[in-house]
Protein backbone atom coordinates (compact mmCIF):
# COMPACT_ATOMS: atom_id res chain seq x y z
CA UNK A 1 0.00 0.00 0.00
CA UNK A 2 2.65 2.48 1.11
CA UNK A 3 5.03 1.27 -1.56
CA UNK A 4 2.44 1.76 -4.27
CA UNK A 5 1.78 5.28 -3.00
CA UNK A 6 5.48 6.11 -3.29
CA UNK A 7 5.51 4.74 -6.82
CA UNK A 8 2.45 6.68 -7.88
CA UNK A 9 3.45 8.81 -10.89
CA UNK A 10 1.67 11.79 -9.34
CA UNK A 11 3.63 11.46 -6.12
CA UNK A 12 6.83 11.45 -8.14
CA UNK A 13 5.68 14.53 -10.02
CA UNK A 14 5.01 16.28 -6.73
CA UNK A 15 8.54 15.41 -5.66
CA UNK A 16 9.85 17.04 -8.83
CA UNK A 17 7.82 20.16 -8.05
CA UNK A 18 9.30 20.27 -4.55
CA UNK A 19 12.74 19.81 -6.12
CA UNK A 20 12.47 22.73 -8.52
CA UNK A 21 10.98 24.98 -5.86
CA UNK A 22 14.08 24.26 -3.80
CA UNK A 23 16.28 25.05 -6.83
CA UNK A 24 14.64 28.44 -7.21
CA UNK A 25 14.75 29.26 -3.50
CA UNK A 26 18.36 28.14 -3.38
CA UNK A 27 19.37 30.25 -6.36
CA UNK A 28 17.56 33.24 -4.89
CA UNK A 29 19.74 32.96 -1.81
CA UNK A 30 22.90 33.18 -3.91
CA UNK A 31 22.39 36.95 -4.09
CA UNK A 32 24.33 37.64 -0.89
CA UNK A 33 27.38 36.05 0.73
CA UNK A 34 25.50 35.49 3.99
CA UNK A 35 22.70 33.40 2.55
CA UNK A 36 24.62 31.84 -0.32
CA UNK A 37 26.01 28.79 1.47
CA UNK A 38 22.57 27.72 2.64
CA UNK A 39 21.17 28.53 -0.80
CA UNK A 40 23.52 26.08 -2.46
CA UNK A 41 22.67 23.43 0.13
CA UNK A 42 18.94 23.96 -0.34
CA UNK A 43 19.40 23.39 -4.07
CA UNK A 44 21.40 20.24 -3.29
CA UNK A 45 18.53 18.94 -1.13
CA UNK A 46 16.20 19.59 -4.06
CA UNK A 47 18.52 17.58 -6.26
CA UNK A 48 18.57 14.68 -3.79
CA UNK A 49 14.76 14.66 -3.70
CA UNK A 50 14.59 14.61 -7.51
CA UNK A 51 17.06 11.71 -7.72
CA UNK A 52 15.32 9.63 -5.04
CA UNK A 53 11.92 10.24 -6.63
CA UNK A 54 13.33 9.08 -9.96
CA UNK A 55 14.64 5.87 -8.41
CA UNK A 56 11.09 5.15 -7.16
CA UNK A 57 9.66 5.44 -10.67
CA UNK A 58 7.85 2.29 -11.76
CA UNK A 59 9.52 2.37 -15.15
CA UNK A 60 12.82 1.80 -13.38
CA UNK A 61 13.37 -1.93 -13.43
CA UNK A 62 16.54 -2.91 -15.15
CA UNK A 63 20.26 -2.30 -14.95
CA UNK A 64 20.43 -1.59 -11.22
CA UNK A 65 23.98 -2.86 -11.08
CA UNK A 66 25.05 -0.46 -13.81
CA UNK A 67 23.22 2.41 -12.14
CA UNK A 68 24.88 1.80 -8.79
CA UNK A 69 28.27 1.38 -10.46
CA UNK A 70 27.91 4.61 -12.46
CA UNK A 71 26.81 6.61 -9.42
CA UNK A 72 29.57 5.20 -7.22
CA UNK A 73 32.31 5.75 -9.78
CA UNK A 74 30.99 9.22 -10.64
CA UNK A 75 30.98 10.21 -6.98
CA UNK A 76 34.43 8.73 -6.44
CA UNK A 77 35.76 10.84 -9.32
CA UNK A 78 33.95 14.05 -8.44
CA UNK A 79 34.49 14.28 -4.68
CA UNK A 80 38.30 14.35 -4.61
CA UNK A 81 38.37 16.60 -7.68
CA UNK A 82 36.02 19.09 -6.04
CA UNK A 83 37.75 18.88 -2.66
CA UNK A 84 41.30 19.30 -3.86
CA UNK A 85 41.07 21.72 -6.75
CA UNK A 86 42.97 24.94 -6.12
CA UNK A 87 40.91 28.10 -6.19
CA UNK A 88 43.13 29.40 -8.98
CA UNK A 89 42.12 26.39 -11.09
CA UNK A 90 38.41 26.97 -10.51
CA UNK A 91 37.56 28.13 -14.06
CA UNK A 92 38.74 24.89 -15.64
CA UNK A 93 37.00 22.84 -12.94
CA UNK A 94 33.71 24.58 -13.65
CA UNK A 95 34.28 24.06 -17.39
CA UNK A 96 34.86 20.36 -16.82
CA UNK A 97 31.78 19.82 -14.63
CA UNK A 98 29.77 21.74 -17.17
CA UNK A 99 31.14 19.67 -20.03
CA UNK A 100 30.25 16.29 -18.54
CA UNK A 101 26.69 17.55 -18.04
CA UNK A 102 26.44 18.37 -21.73
CA UNK A 103 28.01 15.02 -22.61
CA UNK A 104 25.45 13.20 -20.47
CA UNK A 105 22.61 14.88 -22.35
CA UNK A 106 24.03 14.01 -25.78
CA UNK A 107 24.41 10.38 -24.68
CA UNK A 108 20.89 10.21 -23.20
CA UNK A 109 19.55 11.48 -26.48
CA UNK A 110 21.54 8.84 -28.36
CA UNK A 111 20.19 6.16 -26.02
CA UNK A 112 16.65 7.37 -26.69
CA UNK A 113 17.27 7.21 -30.42
CA UNK A 114 18.40 3.58 -30.16
CA UNK A 115 15.48 2.60 -27.88
CA UNK A 116 12.90 3.91 -30.23
CA UNK A 117 14.52 2.34 -33.30
CA UNK A 118 15.56 5.67 -34.72
CA UNK A 119 12.61 7.71 -33.40
CA UNK A 120 10.17 5.54 -35.34
CA UNK A 121 6.60 6.26 -34.17
CA UNK A 122 7.75 9.08 -31.92
CA UNK A 123 5.89 12.38 -32.00
CA UNK A 124 7.64 15.04 -34.04
CA UNK A 125 8.09 17.56 -31.21
CA UNK A 126 9.80 14.91 -29.10
CA UNK A 127 12.15 14.10 -31.97
CA UNK A 128 12.98 17.78 -32.43
CA UNK A 129 13.60 18.29 -28.71
CA UNK A 130 15.81 15.21 -28.51
CA UNK A 131 17.83 16.28 -31.56
CA UNK A 132 18.28 19.79 -30.14
CA UNK A 133 19.44 18.28 -26.86
CA UNK A 134 21.92 16.10 -28.72
CA UNK A 135 23.36 18.95 -30.78
CA UNK A 136 23.64 21.51 -27.97
CA UNK A 137 24.84 18.89 -25.49
CA UNK A 138 27.59 17.73 -27.82
CA UNK A 139 28.69 21.30 -28.60
CA UNK A 140 28.80 22.04 -24.89
CA UNK A 141 30.74 18.87 -24.03
CA UNK A 142 33.49 19.39 -26.59
CA UNK A 143 33.57 23.16 -26.21
CA UNK A 144 33.97 22.82 -22.45
CA UNK A 145 36.72 20.25 -22.85
CA UNK A 146 38.64 22.58 -25.14
CA UNK A 147 38.11 25.44 -22.67
CA UNK A 148 39.39 23.15 -19.93
CA UNK A 149 42.45 22.19 -21.97
CA UNK A 150 43.20 25.84 -22.72
CA UNK A 151 42.84 26.96 -19.12
CA UNK A 152 44.86 24.02 -17.86
CA UNK A 153 47.44 24.96 -20.52
CA UNK A 154 47.29 21.51 -22.09
CA UNK A 155 46.96 23.44 -25.34
CA UNK A 156 47.96 26.99 -26.18
CA UNK A 157 45.72 29.56 -24.49
CA UNK A 158 46.17 32.02 -27.35
CA UNK A 159 43.61 32.14 -30.12
CA UNK A 160 44.12 29.29 -32.58
CA UNK A 161 42.47 30.23 -35.85
CA UNK A 162 42.00 27.95 -38.81
CA UNK A 163 41.72 29.35 -42.32
CA UNK A 164 38.10 29.66 -43.38
CA UNK A 165 36.94 29.18 -39.81
CA UNK A 166 33.54 30.81 -40.25
CA UNK A 167 32.78 28.85 -43.41
CA UNK A 168 33.71 25.57 -41.72
CA UNK A 169 31.56 26.37 -38.68
CA UNK A 170 28.56 27.26 -40.79
CA UNK A 171 29.07 24.09 -42.84
CA UNK A 172 29.17 22.01 -39.66
CA UNK A 173 26.00 23.64 -38.40
CA UNK A 174 24.47 22.91 -41.80
CA UNK A 175 25.40 19.22 -41.44
CA UNK A 176 23.72 19.12 -38.00
CA UNK A 177 20.54 20.72 -39.29
CA UNK A 178 20.48 18.64 -42.50
CA UNK A 179 20.86 15.31 -40.70
CA UNK A 180 18.30 16.41 -38.09
CA UNK A 181 15.77 17.15 -40.81
CA UNK A 182 16.51 13.75 -42.34
CA UNK A 183 15.85 12.01 -39.01
CA UNK A 184 12.75 14.08 -38.27
CA UNK A 185 11.34 13.17 -41.68
CA UNK A 186 11.80 9.45 -41.25
CA UNK A 187 15.44 8.37 -41.57
CA UNK A 188 16.17 5.77 -38.91
CA UNK A 189 19.82 5.20 -39.74
CA UNK A 190 21.97 5.39 -36.64
CA UNK A 191 24.78 6.83 -38.74
CA UNK A 192 22.71 9.96 -39.26
CA UNK A 193 22.50 10.41 -35.49
CA UNK A 194 26.18 9.67 -34.93
CA UNK A 195 26.92 12.11 -37.76
CA UNK A 196 25.04 14.81 -35.85
CA UNK A 197 27.02 14.11 -32.69
CA UNK A 198 30.31 14.27 -34.57
CA UNK A 199 29.47 17.45 -36.50
CA UNK A 200 28.34 19.10 -33.25
CA UNK A 201 31.53 17.92 -31.53
CA UNK A 202 33.68 19.50 -34.25
CA UNK A 203 31.59 22.65 -34.08
CA UNK A 204 32.08 22.93 -30.30
CA UNK A 205 35.81 22.39 -30.72
CA UNK A 206 36.24 24.89 -33.56
CA UNK A 207 34.17 27.55 -31.84
CA UNK A 208 36.23 27.50 -28.65
CA UNK A 209 39.71 26.94 -30.16
CA UNK A 210 40.07 30.46 -31.62
CA UNK A 211 38.93 32.16 -28.41
CA UNK A 212 41.69 33.86 -26.45
CA UNK A 213 42.20 33.67 -22.70
CA UNK A 214 40.65 37.04 -21.92
CA UNK A 215 37.37 36.02 -23.53
CA UNK A 216 37.19 32.84 -21.46
CA UNK A 217 34.75 34.21 -18.84
CA UNK A 218 32.23 34.82 -21.60
CA UNK A 219 32.77 31.42 -23.19
CA UNK A 220 32.47 29.44 -19.96
CA UNK A 221 29.32 31.30 -19.09
CA UNK A 222 27.90 30.70 -22.57
CA UNK A 223 28.67 26.97 -22.45
CA UNK A 224 26.98 26.81 -19.06
CA UNK A 225 23.86 28.33 -20.58
CA UNK A 226 24.09 25.84 -23.46
CA UNK A 227 24.16 22.84 -21.16
CA UNK A 228 21.14 24.25 -19.33
CA UNK A 229 19.22 24.70 -22.57
CA UNK A 230 20.06 21.21 -23.76
CA UNK A 231 18.89 19.81 -20.40
CA UNK A 232 15.60 21.68 -20.85
CA UNK A 233 15.24 20.23 -24.37
CA UNK A 234 15.93 16.76 -23.00
CA UNK A 235 13.25 17.45 -20.38
CA UNK A 236 10.71 18.14 -23.12
CA UNK A 237 11.74 14.95 -24.92
CA UNK A 238 11.46 12.86 -21.76
CA UNK A 239 8.36 14.71 -20.46
CA UNK A 240 10.20 15.38 -17.21
CA UNK A 241 9.33 18.60 -15.43
CA UNK A 242 12.40 18.60 -13.17
CA UNK A 243 14.68 18.59 -16.20
CA UNK A 244 12.68 21.29 -17.95
CA UNK A 245 12.71 23.69 -15.01
CA UNK A 246 16.25 22.93 -13.82
CA UNK A 247 17.65 23.22 -17.32
CA UNK A 248 15.74 26.35 -18.28
CA UNK A 249 16.66 28.26 -15.11
CA UNK A 250 20.29 27.60 -15.91
CA UNK A 251 19.79 28.45 -19.58
CA UNK A 252 18.22 31.80 -18.69
CA UNK A 253 20.62 32.74 -15.92
CA UNK A 254 23.61 31.66 -17.98
CA UNK A 255 22.42 33.82 -20.85
CA UNK A 256 22.15 36.88 -18.60
CA UNK A 257 25.57 36.28 -17.16
CA UNK A 258 27.06 35.87 -20.62
CA UNK A 259 25.48 39.10 -21.68
CA UNK A 260 26.80 40.95 -18.60
CA UNK A 261 30.31 39.67 -19.31
CA UNK A 262 30.13 40.69 -22.95
CA UNK A 263 28.89 44.17 -21.94
CA UNK A 264 31.77 44.51 -19.50
CA UNK A 265 34.09 44.04 -22.47
CA UNK A 266 32.01 46.20 -24.80
CA UNK A 267 31.73 43.35 -27.25
CA UNK A 268 28.85 41.43 -28.69
CA UNK A 269 28.49 37.72 -28.02
CA UNK A 270 28.57 36.88 -31.75
CA UNK A 271 31.86 38.74 -32.18
CA UNK A 272 33.40 36.82 -29.27
CA UNK A 273 32.16 33.51 -30.62
CA UNK A 274 33.48 34.45 -34.06
CA UNK A 275 36.79 34.48 -32.22
CA UNK A 276 40.30 35.41 -33.16
CA UNK A 277 40.33 38.56 -30.99
CA UNK A 278 43.83 39.72 -30.28
CA UNK A 279 46.65 37.96 -32.08
CA UNK A 280 46.09 39.67 -35.41
CA UNK A 281 45.19 43.03 -33.89
CA UNK A 282 48.55 43.74 -32.25
CA UNK A 283 48.87 46.75 -34.55
CA UNK A 284 48.18 49.21 -31.73
CA UNK A 285 51.79 48.82 -30.60
CA UNK A 286 52.89 50.86 -33.60
CA UNK A 287 55.17 53.76 -32.65
CA UNK A 288 53.52 57.13 -32.92
CA UNK A 289 56.68 59.08 -32.23
CA UNK A 290 55.84 59.51 -28.56
CA UNK A 291 58.42 58.76 -25.90
CA UNK A 292 57.94 55.05 -25.13
CA UNK A 293 60.21 54.58 -22.14
CA UNK A 294 58.96 52.86 -19.03
CA UNK A 295 60.19 53.64 -15.56
CA UNK A 296 61.08 50.58 -13.54
CA UNK A 297 61.12 50.64 -9.78
CA UNK A 298 62.32 48.43 -6.94
CA UNK A 299 60.43 46.67 -4.19
CA UNK A 300 61.84 49.03 -1.56
CA UNK A 301 60.81 52.15 -3.50
CA UNK A 302 57.35 50.70 -4.01
CA UNK A 303 57.15 49.95 -0.28
CA UNK A 304 58.05 53.52 0.64
CA UNK A 305 55.56 54.91 -1.87
CA UNK A 306 52.74 52.88 -0.39
CA UNK A 307 53.73 53.34 3.24
CA UNK A 308 53.15 57.08 2.95
CA UNK A 309 49.93 56.80 0.99
CA UNK A 310 46.59 57.32 2.65
CA UNK A 311 44.67 55.23 0.16
CA UNK A 312 45.93 52.29 -1.88
CA UNK A 313 43.81 50.61 -4.50
CA UNK A 314 44.84 47.11 -5.52
CA UNK A 315 43.81 45.99 -9.00
CA UNK A 316 44.15 42.23 -9.36
CA UNK A 317 44.14 40.39 -12.69
CA UNK A 318 44.81 36.98 -14.12
CA UNK A 319 48.52 37.38 -13.31
CA UNK A 320 47.66 37.21 -9.61
CA UNK A 321 45.91 33.89 -10.18
CA UNK A 322 48.77 32.47 -12.22
CA UNK A 323 51.32 33.43 -9.57
CA UNK A 324 49.00 32.18 -6.77
CA UNK A 325 49.73 35.51 -5.14
CA UNK A 326 46.41 36.05 -3.32
CA UNK A 327 47.73 35.10 0.14
CA UNK A 328 50.84 37.24 -0.30
CA UNK A 329 48.57 40.12 -1.34
CA UNK A 330 46.53 39.68 1.83
CA UNK A 331 49.74 39.87 3.91
CA UNK A 332 50.65 43.08 2.14
CA UNK A 333 47.19 44.48 2.84
CA UNK A 334 47.51 43.73 6.55
CA UNK A 335 50.95 45.32 6.68
CA UNK A 336 49.63 48.48 5.01
CA UNK A 337 46.59 48.64 7.27
CA UNK A 338 48.85 48.40 10.30
CA UNK A 339 50.34 51.68 9.09
CA UNK A 340 46.93 53.29 8.76
CA UNK A 341 46.75 53.05 4.99
CA UNK A 342 43.29 52.44 3.66
CA UNK A 343 43.35 49.52 1.22
CA UNK A 344 40.67 48.58 -1.27
CA UNK A 345 40.45 46.18 -4.17
CA UNK A 346 39.08 47.24 -7.52
CA UNK A 347 37.75 44.22 -9.37
CA UNK A 348 36.82 44.38 -13.03
CA UNK A 349 33.90 42.12 -13.98
CA UNK A 350 36.00 40.20 -16.48
CA UNK A 351 39.30 40.13 -14.61
CA UNK A 352 40.62 36.58 -14.64
CA UNK A 353 39.29 33.65 -16.55
CA UNK A 354 35.75 33.41 -15.25
CA UNK A 355 33.20 35.90 -13.94
CA UNK A 356 34.07 36.79 -10.37
CA UNK A 357 37.33 34.80 -10.49
CA UNK A 358 39.31 37.43 -8.53
CA UNK A 359 36.69 37.65 -5.82
CA UNK A 360 36.94 33.91 -5.18
CA UNK A 361 40.72 34.08 -4.87
CA UNK A 362 40.65 37.07 -2.55
CA UNK A 363 37.92 35.51 -0.45
CA UNK A 364 40.10 32.42 -0.17
CA UNK A 365 42.84 34.64 1.26
CA UNK A 366 40.35 36.08 3.80
CA UNK A 367 40.11 39.52 2.28
CA UNK A 368 36.91 40.98 3.79
CA UNK A 369 33.99 41.12 1.37
CA UNK A 370 33.50 44.87 1.87
CA UNK A 371 37.03 45.70 0.69
CA UNK A 372 36.19 44.34 -2.76
CA UNK A 373 34.86 47.12 -4.95
CA UNK A 374 33.01 46.50 -8.18
CA UNK A 375 33.95 48.68 -11.14
CA UNK A 376 31.23 51.30 -10.70
CA UNK A 377 32.09 51.77 -7.03
CA UNK A 378 35.83 51.71 -7.61
CA UNK A 379 36.10 54.24 -10.42
CA UNK A 380 35.06 57.33 -8.41
CA UNK A 381 37.64 56.31 -5.79
CA UNK A 382 40.66 56.53 -8.10
CA UNK A 383 40.79 60.33 -8.00
CA UNK A 384 41.35 60.02 -4.25
CA UNK A 385 43.83 57.16 -4.53
CA UNK A 386 47.52 57.78 -3.88
CA UNK A 387 48.83 54.51 -5.22
CA UNK A 388 47.14 52.03 -7.52
CA UNK A 389 48.90 48.69 -7.34
CA UNK A 390 48.20 46.61 -10.42
CA UNK A 391 48.90 42.93 -9.96
CA UNK A 392 48.92 41.02 -13.21
CA UNK A 393 46.07 42.97 -14.80
CA UNK A 394 46.47 44.67 -18.14
CA UNK A 395 43.64 45.21 -20.61
CA UNK A 396 41.07 46.10 -17.92
CA UNK A 397 43.23 49.11 -16.96
CA UNK A 398 44.09 50.25 -20.47
CA UNK A 399 43.19 53.97 -20.82
CA UNK A 400 43.16 53.53 -24.61
CA UNK A 401 39.71 52.02 -24.11
CA UNK A 402 38.55 55.51 -23.06
CA UNK A 403 40.49 57.83 -25.33
CA UNK A 404 41.89 56.06 -28.39
CA UNK A 405 39.16 55.36 -30.95
CA UNK A 406 41.63 53.32 -33.04
CA UNK A 407 42.24 50.85 -30.21
CA UNK A 408 40.58 47.45 -30.62
CA UNK A 409 39.23 47.72 -27.08
CA UNK A 410 37.94 51.29 -27.48
CA UNK A 411 34.68 51.66 -25.58
CA UNK A 412 35.27 48.81 -23.16
CA UNK A 413 34.53 49.97 -19.60
CA UNK A 414 37.80 49.97 -17.66
CA UNK A 415 39.11 50.64 -14.18
CA UNK A 416 40.32 54.22 -14.43
CA UNK A 417 43.61 53.73 -12.61
CA UNK A 418 45.23 56.46 -14.70
CA UNK A 419 43.32 58.96 -12.57
CA UNK A 420 45.12 57.98 -9.39
CA UNK A 421 48.17 59.93 -8.25
CA UNK A 422 50.62 57.15 -9.03
CA UNK A 423 50.50 53.65 -10.40
CA UNK A 424 52.74 50.69 -9.69
CA UNK A 425 52.44 47.80 -12.12
CA UNK A 426 53.63 44.35 -11.13
CA UNK A 427 54.32 42.48 -14.33
CA UNK A 428 56.40 39.59 -15.48
CA UNK A 429 57.72 41.33 -18.59
CA UNK A 430 56.75 44.00 -21.09
CA UNK A 431 54.69 41.57 -23.17
CA UNK A 432 51.19 42.76 -23.92
CA UNK A 433 48.05 41.25 -22.42
CA UNK A 434 46.00 38.39 -23.78
CA UNK A 435 44.31 40.73 -26.19
CA UNK A 436 47.77 41.56 -27.58
CA UNK A 437 47.14 45.28 -27.19
CA UNK A 438 49.73 47.78 -26.02
CA UNK A 439 48.86 49.59 -22.81
CA UNK A 440 49.75 53.33 -22.75
CA UNK A 441 49.30 53.28 -18.98
CA UNK A 442 52.73 51.62 -18.70
CA UNK A 443 54.40 54.63 -20.33
CA UNK A 444 52.52 57.29 -18.40
CA UNK A 445 54.33 59.75 -16.13
CA UNK A 446 52.88 58.52 -12.87
CA UNK A 447 53.51 54.87 -13.63
CA UNK A 448 56.40 52.75 -12.50
CA UNK A 449 56.90 49.08 -13.29
CA UNK A 450 58.12 46.39 -10.94
CA UNK A 451 59.13 43.42 -13.06
CA UNK A 452 59.10 39.88 -11.76
CA UNK A 453 56.82 37.15 -10.50
CA UNK A 454 53.78 38.74 -8.86
CA UNK A 455 53.98 36.64 -5.72
CA UNK A 456 57.70 37.25 -5.24
CA UNK A 457 57.32 40.98 -5.81
CA UNK A 458 54.45 41.29 -3.36
CA UNK A 459 56.35 39.36 -0.71
CA UNK A 460 59.41 41.58 -1.22
CA UNK A 461 57.32 44.72 -0.86
CA UNK A 462 55.75 43.33 2.32
CA UNK A 463 59.11 42.54 3.89
CA UNK A 464 60.48 45.96 2.90
CA UNK A 465 57.39 47.52 4.48
CA UNK A 466 57.84 45.68 7.74
CA UNK A 467 61.43 46.93 7.96
CA UNK A 468 60.58 50.58 7.35
CA UNK B 1 1.48 17.63 -22.95
CA UNK B 2 3.65 19.69 -25.28
CA UNK B 3 1.80 22.91 -24.46
CA UNK B 4 1.95 22.29 -20.72
CA UNK B 5 5.66 21.63 -20.95
CA UNK B 6 6.25 24.68 -23.13
CA UNK B 7 4.38 26.81 -20.59
CA UNK B 8 6.58 25.47 -17.83
CA UNK B 9 9.66 26.07 -19.99
CA UNK B 10 8.84 29.71 -20.64
CA UNK B 11 7.92 30.45 -17.03
CA UNK B 12 11.12 28.79 -15.81
CA UNK B 13 13.07 31.00 -18.19
CA UNK B 14 11.57 34.11 -16.61
CA UNK B 15 12.20 32.82 -13.11
CA UNK B 16 15.86 32.20 -14.00
CA UNK B 17 16.11 35.68 -15.47
CA UNK B 18 14.67 37.54 -12.50
CA UNK B 19 16.28 35.50 -9.75
CA UNK B 20 19.74 35.89 -11.21
CA UNK B 21 19.52 39.57 -12.13
CA UNK B 22 20.06 40.43 -8.46
CA UNK B 23 23.35 38.62 -7.95
CA UNK B 24 26.33 41.00 -7.45
CA UNK B 25 29.45 40.62 -9.65
CA UNK B 26 31.40 39.44 -6.65
CA UNK B 27 29.39 36.24 -6.46
CA UNK B 28 29.38 35.44 -10.16
CA UNK B 29 31.77 32.50 -9.93
CA UNK B 30 29.82 30.67 -7.22
CA UNK B 31 26.62 31.54 -9.08
CA UNK B 32 27.91 29.94 -12.25
CA UNK B 33 29.14 26.97 -10.34
CA UNK B 34 25.79 26.71 -8.54
CA UNK B 35 23.74 26.83 -11.74
CA UNK B 36 26.24 24.34 -13.14
CA UNK B 37 25.22 22.00 -10.31
CA UNK B 38 21.54 22.51 -11.05
CA UNK B 39 21.84 21.41 -14.66
CA UNK B 40 23.28 18.26 -13.11
CA UNK B 41 19.57 17.36 -12.99
CA UNK B 42 20.41 15.57 -16.26
CA UNK B 43 21.41 12.68 -14.05
CA UNK B 44 17.68 12.15 -13.51
CA UNK B 45 17.19 11.78 -17.26
CA UNK B 46 20.09 9.34 -17.43
CA UNK B 47 18.68 7.24 -14.58
CA UNK B 48 15.23 7.09 -16.15
CA UNK B 49 16.47 6.02 -19.55
CA UNK B 50 19.05 3.53 -18.26
CA UNK B 51 16.65 2.11 -15.68
CA UNK B 52 13.89 1.49 -18.19
CA UNK B 53 16.11 0.09 -20.93
CA UNK B 54 16.26 -3.50 -21.94
CA UNK B 55 18.56 -2.72 -24.87
CA UNK B 56 21.78 -4.28 -26.11
CA UNK B 57 25.34 -3.88 -24.90
CA UNK B 58 26.03 -0.57 -26.63
CA UNK B 59 22.83 0.92 -25.17
CA UNK B 60 24.03 0.01 -21.73
CA UNK B 61 27.49 1.45 -22.29
CA UNK B 62 26.14 4.74 -23.64
CA UNK B 63 23.65 5.23 -20.85
CA UNK B 64 25.94 4.09 -18.06
CA UNK B 65 28.46 6.70 -19.18
CA UNK B 66 25.62 9.23 -19.26
CA UNK B 67 24.70 8.48 -15.64
CA UNK B 68 28.37 8.58 -14.67
CA UNK B 69 28.82 11.98 -16.35
CA UNK B 70 25.66 13.29 -14.76
CA UNK B 71 26.81 12.13 -11.33
CA UNK B 72 30.19 13.82 -11.76
CA UNK B 73 28.39 17.01 -12.82
CA UNK B 74 25.98 17.13 -9.92
CA UNK B 75 28.25 15.94 -7.09
CA UNK B 76 31.33 17.86 -8.19
CA UNK B 77 29.56 21.13 -8.88
CA UNK B 78 27.62 21.22 -5.61
CA UNK B 79 30.75 20.44 -3.57
CA UNK B 80 32.92 22.97 -5.34
CA UNK B 81 30.25 25.67 -4.97
CA UNK B 82 29.96 24.88 -1.29
CA UNK B 83 33.72 25.24 -0.87
CA UNK B 84 33.78 28.59 -2.64
CA UNK B 85 30.81 30.04 -0.82
CA UNK B 86 32.22 28.98 2.50
CA UNK B 87 35.14 31.32 1.89
CA UNK B 88 32.86 34.24 1.17
CA UNK B 89 31.26 33.90 4.58
CA UNK B 90 34.42 35.41 6.00
CA UNK B 91 35.74 35.33 9.54
CA UNK B 92 33.51 38.03 10.96
CA UNK B 93 29.94 36.94 10.28
CA UNK B 94 28.30 40.06 11.73
CA UNK B 95 30.23 42.50 9.61
CA UNK B 96 29.79 40.49 6.45
CA UNK B 97 26.10 40.05 7.15
CA UNK B 98 25.53 43.76 7.59
CA UNK B 99 27.28 44.41 4.31
CA UNK B 100 25.39 41.64 2.56
CA UNK B 101 22.06 43.24 3.42
CA UNK B 102 23.23 46.44 1.83
CA UNK B 103 24.42 44.70 -1.33
CA UNK B 104 21.39 42.51 -1.74
CA UNK B 105 19.39 44.86 -3.97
Amino acid sequence: MFASFLQDPDFIRVCYIVAFVLFIVGLGRLTGPRTAVSGNRIAAVGMAIAVIATLLDQRMGSNWVLIVAAVVVGTAVAVPAARNVKMTAMPQMVALFNGVGGGAIALISWGEFRHSDGFADVELYIVIAALLAAIIGSVSFWGSNIAFAKLQELIDGKPIALPGQQVINIALLGVCVGLSVAIATGTTSEWAFVGILIAAALLGTFVVLPIGGADMPVVISLLNAFTGLSAAAAGIALDNVALIVGGMIVGASGSILTNLMAQAMNRSIPSIVAGGFGGATAIAAGDDGVDRTVRSTSASDAAVQMAYASQVMIVPGYGMAVAQAQHAVRELTLELEKRGVEVMFAVHPVAGRMPGHMNVLLAEADVPYDQLKEMDDANPQFARTDVSLIIGANDVTNPAANDDPSSPIYGMPILEVDRSRSVIVLKRSMSSGFAGIDNPLFYADGTSMLFGDAKGSVQEITSELSEL
Amino acid sequence: MLLTNLTILVLAGFVGYYVISKVPNTLHTPLMSGTNAIHGIVVVGGLLVLGSAAGDGLDKVILTIAVLFGTVNVVGAFLVTDRMLDMFKGKDPKKVAAKADGEGG
